[in-house]
Formats: C-alpha cells, sequence, structure tokens
C-alpha cells in the first residue's frame, strides 16, 4: 500500500475544501471547509512522514492540530459576535469594504 | 545736424495717441492737433530734403540707428531708418498730400460727432506709412505694412454703425492678410537664404543666391504686393472700402496705402533683378491688373467705386513698369508720385461734390454741376486731363514713359506690354471722360432736396494745391531728366534700350487713342441723356458693373473650400485630439469601473481572488523551478 | 482498506458542498474526520489518530455544533448564488488547485522507506520535549490566548445596571411583597425532598415552601407520614 496514494487523496479534501470556501454564503459552513482544508495537510504531512520513515511529519500534525483548535475558538467567538451584531451569518451580508 | 528723421515717425504716433486717449473733451481742438501732427512731419521731411540736396548724389542715403531690437544667436534686427531718394520721396509724397487731406478732412468732417478720432486714426496711419517707407528692414516694414493695414480697417469701418461698412472693412483686412502672408513667406525665405532681413543683408545676399531662391521671394513679395496694392487677384477689397469718408479714400486708397505695394518692389530690386521670371509675373499682374481696373471703371456709376477702379488701374500701369526691371523702375515711382496728386485731388473733388449733393454717389443723378460748383470743376477737370496724359499735364509724362518702356524688349513681351499699355490708356480715357462728363456736364439730374453749392474754402484750397501739382509737377520733375537721375542711386542704372515701334509713333498712337476715347464717352454721356437707371445691358457690361464677378470667383474658389477645410479641421481637432484625450480620460475611467467590480466587498470574491492568485502563483513557481 | 478510507473520506465532505443545512453538514465533517483518523492509524501514526478523534471530532466539530446551535440552527440555505460568475470561477479555481496539487504530487519521486517508527506516543513525546520544547510551549501561550480571545471577542458588556439583591430587595418592597425570601420545603428525619412542605410553629404546612410547579405537576407529597412522633420507645 503505498503511502502516496493518501497524499492524492489529501489534494482531493484540499480541493474540496477550498470550494466549499468559496460556494457556499454560510459562514460556519465556509468555516468547516478551511478546517477540512487543515486536515488534508495534516493528512499530507503523516503520509510523508511514513514515506520518510520519521516521526517529524506527525509532530508537525501534531501542532497544525493545535493550532487549528485555537483557530476555530477564535473563528467561532467571531461567527457569535458578528451575529450578535447583525443577525445575520450570510458572509455576502458584510460588504464595507465596497469600492 | 540734428537727426530729426525718427520724429517723422513719431510726432504722428504721439498725436495719434494723445488724440485717442483724450477723449470728448479734445473733441473743439483735436482736429488742429491732427493737423499740426501731419504738417510738422511735412517740416521735418522738408528739411530732410534740403539736406539731402546739399549732399553728393551717391552719399545721399545714410541710415539711422534707432534701437536694438532682436537679438538671437540667429537673427539679429536692429531697427533703424533708411533714408534715401527713394523713401525720401515717399515721404514727401504721403506728409505734403497728407497735410493737405488733413485740412480737408476739418471741413468734410465737421457735422461729424466722432471727428476727432478720425483724426487719430490718419495720423496713426501718417506714422505707419512713414515708418513702412522709412524702416531698413522688412521686418520694420512689415510693422508699418501691418500698421497701415490696421489704420485702413479702422477709417474704412469708420462709420461701424452701418454693417455693410464694417463688412467692408473686415474685406480689406482680411484680403490684406493673404498679401501679408506673402511678406511672411518671403522674409522666412531671406532668413533661410540670407541670415537676415535687413535690406544690407538682403541685398549683398542677393548676389550670391539661387535664382530659384530669388524668384521665391520675389514671388512672395509680389503676393504681399497685391494684396496691400489692390492688384489681381486680391484686388477684391478696394471697391468697397470706398465705405469709408472721401478723406480716406484720396489719403489711403488713391494716393498712400496702395501704393506701398509698389514701393515694396521697386525696393527689392536687387532680388528681382536676379529672378526674371519673377518679373515676368510682376508684369503680368500689373497689366492684367491694368486692363481689368479699366473694364470695371467703365460700368460704374458710383463715383467713388469708378475711381477706385481707376486707382487699380493706374496702379497696374505702376506694376507693369516695376516688372520691366530698372529701365522702368523711376518711371513707376515717377507715375506714382503724379498718380498721387492727380488721384488725391479727383477724390477730394468728389468729396466736395457730394458734399453739396446730399452724400449722393450716383452719377447718374449728377448732371451739369460745373455751373454750381466752378472750383471742384477746374481741380477735378485738371485732374481729368492729368489721367488722361494730355500735354503738358503731369499724367503724360509718367504715363507716357511707362508705355514707352513697355515696348522696349525682345520677342513676345514688349509687343503684349506695350499694347496692353496703349490700350488701357484708351479705356482710362473713356471712362474717366464718362465720369468727368457724368459729373458736370450734361443736364441736371438732380432730385428734388438737392441744391448743390461750392464746398467751403477749409476744402477747396487743399483741392486748389492738388490741381496745380497734378498740372505741373510732372513737367518740373520730367525737365532734364531730373527725377530719374535722383532715383538712379536707388533703382540702379537702366540699360538704354530702343523701344520696338518708335517713340513719335508711340506718343501719337497714346494721343490717339486717348482723344477718341474721350470723344466716345463725350458723345454718350456729354451730349446724349444720361438715363436715370442703369439700362439693361449687354453681358460684358452686367461682368463689368458686378466687378467682373471677383466675389463670386473669391467665394467659390476660396472661401467656400476655406471654409470646408476650417470646419474639418475644427470637426478633427474636437473628435480626435479632444476625442483622444477625453478618451484617454474615459477610457481610464471605464477601466477603474471595470476594476470596481473587484471590490465588491464580497467576502467570497476576495477569497476567491486570493485562492486564484496563490494558484498562480504557485504555477509559476512550479514552472519557475524547471 | 485504502478504498474504504478514501470513500469515508471524500463522500461526507462532498457534503460540505451540496447539503442544505448547516447541521447536516457539521454530522457529515465528523464522519470525514473519524475516516481521517482510520487513515493515520494506516499511516503507522496511532497516537495522532487518536488525538484526531479526541481534538477534532470530540472537540472542535462540538464547538462547531455548539455555535450552529447558538446561530443558524433552523434555515435552510438557498444554494443558489447570489454573485455573477462565482459558481463557476470558484468551481474552476478549485478544480484548479485539486489539479495542480496532484500535477506536483505526480512529480514526487520518493522511495519509501520502512517505518522504523511506530508513532506511538513515547516517540511522540520524545520529539515534542526533545527537538521541538521551544513550539510545544509556544503552542501552549497560543492556547491560552485563543481561550482570553474567545472570552474577550463574546463578551457582552452588560448595558443595564446590575440588578443584585440589593436592587431585588428593593424593588419587593415597592411592590409590597414579602421582602423575605420563601421559606424552603420541609427537612425530615426521614426525607428532605422538596416535595414536602414546610411546617410553620404551630405545626401546619406552609404552603410556600413548595414549588409551585411541583405542585401543577402533581408531585407533591403530604408531610403527614413525616411528622416527628413521639411514641413507646421512643426516647431510647
Amino acid at each position: 500500500m503505498n503511502p502516496i496514494a493518501f497524499i492524492y487523496l489529501a489534494c482531493i479534501l484540499f480541493a474540496i475544501g477550498s470550494a466549499a470556501v468559496l460556494l457556499r454564503r454560510n459562514a460556519i459552513v465556509a468555516f468547516m471547509g478551511v478546517e477540512l482544508m487543515l486536515n488534508s495537510a495534516n493528512l499530507a504531512f503523516v503520509g510523508f512522514s511514513r514515506m520518510h520513515g520519521n516521526v517529524e511529519g506527525q509532530v508537525m500534525a501534531f501542532f497544525v492540530m493545535v493550532v487549528a483548535a485555537a483557530e476555530v475558538v477564535v473563528g467561532l467567538a467571531i461567527i457569535v459576535a458578528i451575529f450578535r451584531a447583525r443577525q445575520s451569518i450570510s458572509l455576502d451580508d458584510p460588504a464595507e469594504l465596497k469600492g | 545736424m540734428l537727426d530729426l528723421t525718427w520724429l517723422l515717425v513719431a510726432v504722428p504716433l504721439a498725436s495719434a495717441f494723445v488724440l485717442l486717449l483724450a477723449g470728448k473733451r479734445a473733441n473743439p481742438w483735436g482736429h488742429w492737433v491732427g493737423v499740426g501732427a501731419s504738417a510738422a512731419s511735412f517740416v521735418v521731411a522738408l528739411i530732410a530734403f534740403i539736406q539731402m540736396l546739399g549732399l553728393d548724389s551717391h552719399d545721399r542715403a545714410h541710415s539711422v540707428q534707432l534701437f536694438s531690437w532682436i537679438n538671437t544667436g540667429e537673427l539679429n534686427v536692429n531697427a533703424g531708418l533708411l533714408v534715401d531718394q527713394l523713401s525720401l520721396t515717399f515721404v514727401l509724397l504721403v506728409t505734403f498730400v497728407g497735410t493737405l487731406i488733413h485740412i480737408y478732412a476739418v471741413g468734410y468732417m465737421e457735422h461729424d460727432v466722432d471727428r476727432r478720432r478720425f483724426f487719430a486714426y490718419l495720423n496713426l496711419f501718417i506714422a505707419a506709412m512713414l515708418l513702412l517707407v522709412l524702416a531698413d528692414s522688412y521686418l520694420l516694414l512689415f510693422v508699418g505694412w501691418e500698421g497701415v493695414g490696421l489704420a485702413s480697417y479702422l477709417l474704412i469701418g469708420f462709420w461701424n454703425y452701418r454693417s455693410d461698412y464694417a463688412t467692408a472693412a473686415n474685406k480689406a483686412f482680411v484680403v490684406n492678410r493673404i498679401g501679408d502672408l506673402g511678406l511672411i513667406i518671403a522674409m522666412g525665405l531671406m532668413f533661410t537664404a540670407f541670415g537676415g532681413v535687413d535690406f544690407a543683408t538682403v541685398f549683398s545676399g542677393a548676389e550670391h543666391a539661387t535664382t530659384a531662391q530669388l524668384t521665391a521671394i520675389g514671388l512672395m513679395l509680389l503676393l504681399a504686393a497685391c494684396g496691400k496694392s489692390a492688384q489681381f487677384p486680391l484686388q477684391s477689397w478696394l471697391g468697397d472700402a470706398m465705405a469709408g469718408p472721401t478723406p480716406v479714400s484720396a489719403l489711403i486708397h488713391a494716393a498712400t496705402m496702395v501704393t506701398a505695394g509698389v514701393y515694396l518692389i521697386v525696393r527689392s530690386a536687387p532680388v528681382f533683378e536676379g529672378a526674371p521670371n519673377a518679373q515676368l509675373v510682376v508684369a503680368i499682374v500689373g497689366a492684367v491688373t491694368l486692363v481689368f481696373g479699366a473694364i470695371v471703371g467703365m460700368a460704374k456709376d458710383d463715383i467713388k467705386k469708378a475711381l477706385a477702379a481707376s486707382t487699380m488701374s493706374q496702379i497696374g500701369y505702376m506694376m507693369l513698369a516695376a516688372g520691366l526691371g530698372p529701365v522702368g523702375y523711376a518711371f513707376a515711382i515717377f507715375h506714382l508720385v503724379t498718380h498721387g496728386f492727380f488721384k488725391a485731388g479727383m477724390f477730394l473733388g468728389a468729396g466736395s461734390v457730394m458734399h453739396g449733393m446730399n452724400d449722393q454717389v450716383d452719377m447718374r443723378r449728377f448732371g451739369a454741376l460745373r455751373a454750381a460748383m466752378v472750383t471742384t470743376w477746374v481741380t477735378f477737370g485738371l485732374g481729368w486731363l492729368a489721367i488722361l496724359g494730355v500735354p503738358p499735364f503731369s499724367g503724360f509724362f509718367s504715363k507716357d514713359k511707362i508705355i514707352e518702356a513697355a515696348f522696349i524688349g525682345e520677342g513676345w513681351q514688349p509687343w503684349v506690354f506695350g499694347l496692353t499699355a496703349l490700350i488701357g490708356a484708351g479705356l482710362t480715357a473713356f471712362y474717366m471722360s464718362r465720369l468727368f462728363f457724368m459729373t458736370f456736364h450734361g443736364k441736371a439730374r438732380w432730385t428734388d432736396e438737392q441744391h448743390p453749392h461750392e464746398s467751403p474754402a477749409i476744402m477747396t484750397v487743399p483741392m486748389i494745391i492738388l490741381a496745380v501739382g497734378s498740372a505741373f509737377l510732372g513737367l518740373i520733375l520730367a525737365s532734364g531728366n531730373r527725377f530719374v537721375d535722383w532715383l538712379e542711386p536707388v533703382t540702379g542704372h537702366a540699360e538704354h534700350g530702343e523701344p520696338v515701334l518708335s517713340v513719335p509713333v508711340i506718343t501719337a498712337t497714346t494721343l490717339i487713342l486717348v482723344a477718341l476715347g474721350a470723344a466716345f464717352a463725350w458723345l454718350k454721356y456729354g451730349r446724349a441723356d444720361v438715363p436715370l437707371t442703369a439700362p439693361a445691358a449687354s453681358l460684358a457690361t452686367l461682368a463689368a458693373r458686378n466687378d467682373l464677378f471677383q466675389d463670386s470667383v473669391n467665394r467659390a474658389v476660396l472661401e467656400r473650400p476655406g471654409t470646408h477645410l476650417t470646419r474639418t479641421l475644427v470637426y478633427a481637432d474636437a473628435a480626435i485630439v479632444d476625442g483622444a484625450v477625453n478618451g484617454t480620460g474615459g477610457g481610464v475611467a471605464k477601466t477603474g469601473e471595470a476594476m470596481r467590480v473587484l471590490q465588491s466587498g464580497k467576502v467570497r470574491v476576495y477569497s476567491l481572488i486570493m485562492l486564484a492568485g496563490t494558484l498562480l502563483v504557485g504555477f509559476f513557481a512550479v514552472l519557475g523551478g524547471k | 482498506m485504502f478504498w474504504v478510507v478514501a470513500t469515508i473520506t471524500v463522500v461526507p465532505s462532498l457534503a460540505l458542498l451540496f447539503a442544505r443545512k448547516a447541521v447536516h453538514v457539521a454530522m457529515a465533517v465528523v464522519l470525514t474526520m473519524i475516516g481521517l483518523a482510520v487513515a493515520y492509524i494506516m499511516l503507522a501514526a496511532p497516537f495522532l489518530g487518536m488525538v484526531q478523534i479526541v481534538v477534532y471530532t470530540g472537540a472542535v466539530m462540538m464547538l462547531f455544533v455548539f455555535v450552529i446551535m447558538l446561530i443558524g440552527v433552523g434555515g435552510k440555505e438557498d444554494l443558489t448564488e447570489t454573485i455573477k460568475g462565482q459558481k463557476w470561477l470558484g468551481l474552476l479555481v478549485a478544480t484548479g488547485i485539486g489539479l495542480f496539487l496532484t500535477g506536483v504530487v505526480s512529480r514526487v519521486s520518493l522511495n519509501v522507506q520502512e517505518p522504523p517508527t511506530q508513532g506511538n506516543p513515547t516517540e511522540i513525546a520524545g520529539a515534542l520535549f526533545g527537538r521541538q520544547v521551544v513550539v510545544m510551549e509556544t503552542l501552549g501561550f497560543v492556547l491560552i490566548v485563543a481561550a482570553v480571545g474567545a472570552l474577550v471577542l463574546t463578551h457582552l458588556p452588560r448595558l443595564t445596571p446590575k440588578h443584585s439583591q440589593k436592587e431585588i430587595a428593593a424593588d419587593r418592597v415597592r411592590v409590597g411583597a414579602n421582602p423575605v425570601n420563601k421559606p424552603m420545603p420541609g427537612v425530615y428525619a426521614r426525607h428532605n425532598a422538596l416535595d414536602v412542605p414546610a411546617l410553620d410553629p404551630e405545626g401546619k404546612p406552609i404552603d410556600e415552601s413548595i414549588s409551585r410547579v411541583l405542585e401543577v405537576r402533581h408531585q407533591t407529597q403530604s408531610e403527614e407520614p413525616f411528622h416527628a412522633h413521639l411514641e413507646e420507645g421512643g426516647d431510647k
């Protein structure tokens, strides 16, 4: 079983995650897409660590998980705060940067 | 020995400014200041003349440096005056005749509210004309040239509350402008060929320049002269210029400004000497205009317009003489001087007639005025005899000499030019006699309100003085070849040539033709009844009455294409130039608008752009790493 | 085995694109996370697989579910795209990324080593506390900051003055209600639940001492059986 297949899988997952970020209006669903992208990166790390035969990739993936958790915490807090202000979590509503 | 030459120009110019700036409070005495300024110029001219007579014939030219004018590296022009025989002749003519006309105008414009302004413009004219003939460079001459054009415009359109008078002034100015273009181009050519535009540089350079260069310069100078002297093809303005008050017609459009073209040609003799083709064109233009003016003059019923056509024709004679080379220059100037006297005299006489006939100008309403206005009749009659060329009056000496000179040469030229001049003399006799007889003889055809009376002394005395000049000046100047010798250092020595017909034959033929012309006019207009309205006419007469359709021709050939060209250029400017500029602005704005779509403020659009950018960067990074 | 893992990873993640309700999406992603944990275990990283389940599936996705509960649990999202061109461009970019990455990966020629490691906690601990100790401490700091940040972001500033006990008592007095708290339910030697009333000094039950909810639900009891009975053999 060639671990390279997992890397391909990781690429596909990354693509799906980025598609979700681009195409979904719900902020929470888009955020989940980001999480999926992070996870696919983790999968790639672990796959390569298996191929290299050392544990560095796994350590790296561990760190990514920690950071992703922290990021989810803060990101969801932001979404809650925005919801409280606008009563909506559609990504299309806030357009203050419109030129 | 103080050099007062600059006063010649300065005094009339200062007087003009004073009269213009002083305003209405100068009205009681303004005209006398004008007359005084002109007279002062004449006195200075006379002093200069007497001084010059005391000098040896070859020392007579002297230059007066006024100030340093243009000093660039390439072109250096200093403003200066050249006082030599030619310029002094003109100065004397302008100041003498000019002062007489100033005095006449005091009386003629007596009832006009704007008399002071009139004298200001007259003085301005005198100053500019004197500057023109005294300049020692083409550039300073051009200043005077423009100045007389300006004064002419102001004076023709003096009564500008009448729109047709104002239009006539515009017409004169515009046609003059075409001539000015010729002078500007000529100056440019001179600068290219000789490196300078003052007479000394040009004339010394003309000896070494190529024929092509000199021909080009000569033709451009001819164009300028045609504009100012109302020669074909720029002759259309002179008839309409009669819209100005009669003293203006007398001074500017008979004696002085229209002769500036002849001055230019004669002064540029060294240029024309090296360009025989240009000289030939000058002679042809003169011959054509001679006949043109005569034909038009035969059918005009307006006394001033008939005299204007006569002026055009006589200047044609002068141009013809100037185009014959050194043999003709002196005679051109001679005729210019005598013409100045008798034409100015006749214009003043016409003004006197109009004054007495309530400003009527239609000769068909004149007739039998000789009993009512004796002095006018006598002075006008002397001018008439002079222009006909009846000996011993001045016209005989000057015009005959031109006809003789026209017959000198080889090949077809003497025959064509000579016969043209000869026939022109006959035509001149006819139409001038027609004018004279219609006005002063025959039956009285006055309207009921007209009570012709003689003009006051202030008007008749100048007329008398001019008549005396018309009568005797020719005799005085021709005796002993005095005038030709006087001018010789400037015009160059003429090769003595024999005319193809012998001189007695020419003189006799001329006199016969003159007599025939006068007799024919007497039969038709002196003895027979003159109809009150112009009778139905043959095509030729109709053409002559309409100035040989000159305005229609000008309109079709020049004005319409010119207007179309201007419109096209304006459209091109608006569409292309402005379009390019505005288009650039608009394009930038539209690009901004297009770019604006990217700034929708929407998160997903931004994330799309970011991801797409990342993809591109990664793509190039991978490709670049190859 | 790989294909199983691949299926349970990819198929639910498509729900990210196609599901309407946010809760469905969250559940699908949970499934994906579990699939990924299995993948990790297959790749000789068992510790990481467990951590994946505990942290991601257990903590992170539950966080997502809590926030969905707070915010937008009901709405059916309309899947039609509002921004012009976004759908196609987005699909294009996503596909492009996928192809790009796959292309890059396909150029990788890496010899698969035998794993000398088993991915067990000991080895990872060795790496963590050995070579990467600085990173690990920093990450601890990051976590603290994240927690504090979440508190700060969701903190609602008090808009009205705090209604403390003093204000409650004052309100009661103003209205004329009983300023004192209601009495507690009865505490007896053999029963001290909330459903039996207390006795006043005269021995009668106090009705206010039982919650109204229990009365409405008929879940109260009489206090009779619990009265103190002084009977023979009572003071032994």
